[in-house]
């Protein structure tokens, strides 16, 4: 017994110690791309959220080029991002992240500086798509879609009443109160508060933030839960009148009941983008950027259009598919330039722990 | 000379006992040191260490993420949890204890179909089992459906996205895991020892009480840590029936890691429920010897 006790402190002082000396090391300095260079020769790791491209992407990018591809699943940013922020080669060429994250990963040194000439058909891109804040003129990063994030509602059930306000979901009218969602993750919980007070949505001013805290937690009470993933289903059942939402999940919704409609609130709103970034630890770099610009190809970025119901940075690809949606889906029609009155959502460096800590409090309240 | 190769050979056969016993016992150890004790080791450098701003660590040593997880915010988190395991593990023992103690007075191939029944549910993915719940309770779902158009009720019902509605999705999830130890410390009562005490003059009520339920209080305490440990720490059926409006540890935990990026603090909140958990198993051990002890006595 005493011997197995003694074992037990030396192995755990023994982990110990090498989670001291398991330290990340990042080397600089970016390599020069070679323009002869045989793509069959390389393989790609992709990670992309489930369901967010097209089945056939890694089989038809193999027909084209002879580059086999692996594409791995990531349920969110932050579950990604652990896996690039853990040291070492994550083995992954291409990541598919939000805008914030990209800027982050581009902090630390993590992700390549792309190399426009590898790109051509960056031609494609939408001219104000280069003006996004968290990376100006695509250095780090090319979007991959875009949007914005509003009350998504029930025509039917709020007639006279159509939310135009962040207030009108934070103290909804007595008959709607605990017929409203808003959503969880901390940039979007803080949105509607820090909009309705006239705050920039990258605030990190403690007491604009206190104030933000006060409010969503006196909207807190008029809620039926927070939801980042069945919301749209809640306003197809009935069970919400209005949620906080983001513009292409709203259409999941419409596509179900046509009394749903979406609107940007009067205050304004967010500019979101999910971007595509490579790795500095991968080893196939001409691949990489050929496959990024394999997904600004009309044909292959038009799907994301057509099946997830998102607007994408790429013009060829929206004059397709648009003229199709825009009548069941009016947000589609949103232009690049409504889009960019709304606030880019930039990472917030150290000051993202008070946004934890304002959420922690509101949702432990 | 027949005496000592006879001493020669007890010695060898106990020398090949307790290598046999080594062997058997290298798997296990590997196991426990690789998956157990080295990430624990991990856990406890990491609490003495500094959040990087983009996740990760930074090798600056810091004993601020243990005064900051006394902050009252965090405790009274940790308060809310161990209330609603607390609750959620008091309902189980109270509804599983007499399916327990029913299923012992089955004949022998009944009890094991009654037990298989209450594994069956483990067969279907837990957050399929969880939905569920919303799909019945939901204000547009089944039960208040139901109860408007046979005329009970007039307005729907509010039962989800509060804690009582966490309270019994964990005891739903877990009351097969109360049920299980009570069953197998029950069934192994010497009906002898219950029949000694009518016999002594005892009444049914006090046999039960006397005799029976000590008996069965290690079962209990077992049930009640399988119930009450997984109940303390999980975190989606706050978010999913509570409507992500109350968190536990869980959560709390959960969210340093994959939203906060702060591996530190979430270690600190880690250890601590290590540590309580540890207490808890303790505890048990100690209540465990003293009523075999009584048992044996």
């Amino acid at each position: 017994m005493r011997i197995s006790r003694t074992a037990v402190a030396a192995t755990a002082v023994a982990g110990l110690l090498l989670g001291l000396t398991a330290c990340s090391s990042s080397d600089t300095g970016a390599s020069a791309l070679d323009s002869n260079a045989d793509l069959s020769t390389q393989t790609l790791t992709i990670s992309n959220w489930a369901a967010y491209y097209p089945e056939d992407l890694a089989a038809k990018f193999e027909e084209k080029f002879g580059t086999k591809v692996t594409i791995a699943n990531h349920a969110t940013n932050e579950e990604i991002m652990a896996k690039l922020t853990a040291g070492g080669d994550s083995g992954i060429d291409v990541a598919f992240v939000s805008g914030q994250f990209a800027q982050a990963l581009a902090a630390q040194g993590l992700i390549e500086t792309l190399d426009k000439s590898f790109i051509p058909n960056e031609a494609n891109l939408v001219p104000e798509a280069a003006e996004l804040s968290y990376d100006k003129g695509n250095k780090y990063s090319m979007p991959y879609a875009w949007g914005t994030t509003g009350i998504c509602y029930r025509a039917d059930l709020m007639k006279g009443n159509e939310p135009t306000s962040w207030n009108d979901l934070l103290m909804p009218k007595p008959k709607f109160k605990g017929k409203v969602t808003m959503l969880a993750t901390e940039r979007w919980l803080m949105l509607p508060a820090q909009k309705a007070l006239g705050y920039s949505i990258n605030t990190q001013d403690e007491a604009e933030m206190g104030k933000v805290k006060d409010l969503l937690i006196k909207a807190k009470s008029n809620l039926l839960a927070y939801d980042d993933t069945t919301f749209y289903e809640r306003l197809v059942s009935g069970e919400a009148v209005m949620v906080e939402a983001w513009d292409g999940w709203c259409n999941y919704g419409i596509a179900k009941n046509k009394n749903i409609k979406f609107v940007v609130p009067s205050e304004g709103s967010d500019l979101w983008a999910d971007t595509m970034v490579i790795l500095k630890t991968s080893k196939n770099k001409e691949a990489a950027h050929a496959l990024i610009n394999h997904i600004f190809d009309k044909d292959v970025h038009s799907w994301v259009v057509d099946n997830i119901l998102y607007k994408v940075p790429n013009i060829p690809a929206m004059e397709k598919s648009l003229p199709a949606l825009v009548g069941d889906f009016p947000n589609m029609g949103i232009t690049p330039a409504e889009l960019l009155k709304g606030e880019g959502i930039v990472d917030l460096g150290k000051a993202s722990a008070l946004y934890t800590r304002i959420a922690t409090e509101v949702t432990a309240k | 000379m027949a005496p000592a190769v006879k001493s020669e050979g007890r010695d060898a056969i106990k020398r090949r006992a307790l290598l046999s016993r080594a062997v058997f016992l290298v798997p296990g150890l590997t196991y426990i040191t690789a998956f157990m004790l080295i990430p624990l080791g991990f856990i406890i450098a990491y609490t003495f260490l500094s959040r990087g701003t983009y996740g990760g660590i930074e090798f600056i040593f810091t004993s601020e993420n243990y005064t900051r997880a006394l902050d009252s915010l965090y405790i009274g988190v940790l308060v809310k949890s161990i209330l609603i395991a607390a609750a959620a593990t008091l309902l189980a023992f109270l509804i599983g204890f007499p399916v327990a103690y029913a299923i012992t007075k089955l004949p022998t191939n009944r009890q094991n179909i009654m037990l298989v029944l209450i594994v069956l549910p483990f067969w279907t993915n837990f957050l399929i089992r969880t939905y569920a719940w919303i799909v019945l309770l939901n204000t547009q779902g089944f039960l208040n459906k139901g109860l408007i158009n046979i005329g009970v009720i007039s307005q729907p019902l509010e039962l989800l996205y509060k804690p009582g509605a966490i309270v019994l999705g964990l005891l739903y999830a877990y009351i097969p895991l109360m049920i299980l130890p009570i069953y197998s410390s029950l069934v192994r009562i010497d009906p002898a020892m219950k029949e000694a005490a009518i016999n002594l003059g005892a009444t049914p009520a006090q046999a039960f009480r006397q005799v029976t339920l000590p008996l069965a209080l290690p079962g209990v305490l077992i049930g009640a840590i399988f119930v009450f440990v997984p109940s303390v720490g999980n975190f989606i059926v706050p978010e999913l029936l509570g409507g992500g409006k109350t968190i536990m540890v869980g959560n709390l935990i959960r969210d340093q890691f994959l939203k906060a990026r702060d591996w530190p603090f979430g270690s600190v909140l880690a250890l601590s429920m290590v540590i309580m958990l540890c207490a808890l198993f303790f505890i048990q051990a100690r209540v465990n010897r003293r009523v075999l002890g009584d048992a044996r006595a």
